[in-house]
């Protein structure tokens, strides 16, 4: 497949904004708006684009219910709070391709309606902010942000807000808490953000990279967009792969590439020659998967089906040196650490998995603990907010599923790890 | 009290703000940027800019990782214990690091030099294990280039 979303990313000094001009930049803006916004949104709907984010959501869905909410105020909001552990695709975007994203938010934000865009930045990205800031910058001195754009009468204001380090912020309600600058937690729902988001405006939120296929999609058409990848999901999907493989990084791959190639052909297998043990398919949140899952297509059906998701696409390697259960420790302290507090299932659920499985690596364990354990995911599913307490169990779920005989061998051998 | 120079740099971030209050965590690091941490005073002094309540804004600053609520030292190190960067020396290079250091998670040097934290997800599993120190990303950090990184920063 030819490369799209990362067509201009090898190129030198790519965010310069004559580089990437030089290179199709902003071109697509005159065909958006050479069509009326409700003709972009059907495109974007008939291309079957679904959210990159995780939640897979149809991104022309989500458009046409906020384009049709009465009301000139409106807002487009990039989630570019990247910060499921194992994903780093958006960076990419952030750091060299920024023009693209900008350009995705200018047709978007037409779509819509919306004449005033955030792109709200994580705080642990502080190279894209300055990247983005000078973009931003840039793309207003030749005219594609601000006032009657292309002198078509389009007006589109952008600016990043930056966060401070929060993993729930990347939900999009507590994105919306924290743009207002309150505590980053999330609202209950309904209302949508799509009638009631940013200062209880008509608000759409899009992930980085689904803002991104949006110029191409524009440019190419619905009909040739869908042809790219799996039927249920189609066009490009970004796929971060890191841990115990050859080459780690972000691929370009058509959507519904399956778990072998990404890793054999593309990363170039696990390090050492040594035997995968366990892949996480779409990001912490996402359960575990095992040898016997390689030939699953990495698209959100055929990932439900085999019992996880595809969540952002960032696949983790592991190989059969990795104990499971430090795994799933690791995992937990992550949620337990990030958990708002807002919720007692998910406040009380995930600081309790913490608890058991400090207890577990400090060789303390009990083979009861297994059963400890699930009775708190029980305890935590399906009663959360918001979805970071169901997402902090899937590991715990998991690993114990594929990999129960790693928790009563450490438990049997007494053993303890650093933690 | 805010200096001048904060106040100036905080009323330019409201010109972005929909309104004062959405503008509170840069308001936050502009004061954090040059004084290293925001105290309780700062707090106040903040918040009567932004009109918000200082107990308002103390519940934006406290709810971050990255807003520092304590004094911390002149670089912060900001190491990554997630998933990947555990899997691939995330262990070693803590050992190593607080051998080096002499402090803990939470801790400060004597020297004032550095503050060691631990830090979710960077974003950089691509170049596991990795840490932030203060705004520059390093990784993948081997233990023999902890010394190289450390002396970079006086």
């Amino acid at each position: 497949m030819e490369k799209m979303l990362l067509k201009r990313v090898d190129i030198p000094n790519s965010a310069d904004i004559d580089v990437a001009m030089k290179n199709g930049a902003y071109s697509t803006l005159a065909t958006a708006f050479g069509m009326r916004p409700v003709d972009v949104v059907n495109e974007v709907k008939r291309a079957n684009l679904r959210g990159r984010g995780g939640a897979g959501f149809p991104t022309g869905l989500k458009w046409e219910l906020c384009s049709r909410v009465p009301g000139s105020l409106k807002y487009l909001l990039c989630n570019a709070d990247e910060g499921e552990p194992g994903t780093f695709k958006d960076r990419f975007i952030l750091l060299q391709d920024p023009h693209l994203l900008i350009e995705g938010m200018i047709i978007s934000g037409f779509a819509i309606g919306a004449e005033r865009g955030y792109i709200y930045l994580r705080y642990e990205y502080p190279t894209a902010l300055v990247v983005l800031e000078k973009a931003i910058e840039q793309a207003y001195a030749k005219g594609y942000l601000g006032k009657n754009i292309l002198g078509k009468g389009v007006n589109f204001d952008l600016s990043v807000h930056r966060g401070a380090g929060a993993y729930i912020c990347g939900e999009e309600t507590a994105l919306i808490e924290s743009l207002e600058g309150k505590r980053g937690q999330p609202r209950i729902r309904p209302p949508f953000p799509a009638s009631q988001g940013a200062w209880r405006k008509p608000t759409v939120i899009n992930n980085v990279e689904t803002l991104s296929n949006i110029p191409y999609l524009i440019a190419m058409g619905a009909d040739a967009y869908a042809k790219i990848g799996a039927e249920t999901a189609p066009g490009p999907k970004l796929y971060g792969v890191s841990g115990m493989v050859n080459k780690p990084g972000v691929y370009e791959l058509p959507m519904g590439t399956t778990l072998r190639d990404i890793i054999y052909t593309h990363c170039g297998g696990v390090r050492g020659g040594k035997k995968l043990k366990a892949i996480i398919p779409g990001g912490a949140s996402t359960p575990i998967l095992t040898e016997q899952h390689l030939d699953v297509t990495m698209d959100f059906n055929s990932l439900v089906a085999a019992g996880s998701m595809l969540g952002s696409g960032a696949v983790m390697v592991m190989d059969e040196t990795v104990n499971m259960v430090n795994v799933a420790y690791v995992l937990v302290r992550f949620f337990a650490h990030e958990s708002c507090g807002k919720c007692t299932p998910c406040r009380e659920g995930t600081s309790w998995l913490y608890q058991v499985y400090k207890r577990l690596m400090h060789g303390e364990g009990k083979l009861d603990d297994i059963d400890l354990l699930l009775y708190i995911c029980d305890t935590v599913k399906g009663k959360c907010f918001c979805p970071l307490g169901e997402g902090a169990i899937q590991p715990v779920l998991s690993s114990i599923k594929h990999f129960r005989g790693d928790y009563e061998q450490w438990i049997k051998s007494g053993k303890s790890a650093h933690v | 009290m805010l200096t001048e120079e904060e106040i100036k740099e905080i009323t330019t971030e409201l010109v972005h703000a929909e309104r004062k209050e959405a503008a509170s965590i840069e308001a936050l690091m502009v004061v954090q940027k040059r004084r290293g941490w925001v105290s309780d005073e700062s707090i106040r002094d903040i918040a009567s800019l932004l009109d918000v309540t200082p107990d308002e804004l103390d519940g934006v600053a406290t709810f971050f990782n990255h807003i520092y609520r304590k004094p911390v030292g002149r670089h912060v190190i900001a190491l990554c214990d997630s998933m990947v960067c555990w899997s691939l020396g995330y262990d070693p290079l803590l050992d190593l690091l607080r051998k080096k250091l002499g402090v803990g998670f939470g801790e400060t040097t004597q020297d004032n030099r550095f503050t060691l934290l631990p830090a979710a997800c960077l974003g950089a599993c691509d170049r596991a294990p990795a840490m932030l120190v203060d705004e520059e990303l390093h990784g993948p950090v081997t233990p023999e280039m902890v010394d190289g990184i450390l002396q970079k920063y006086k």
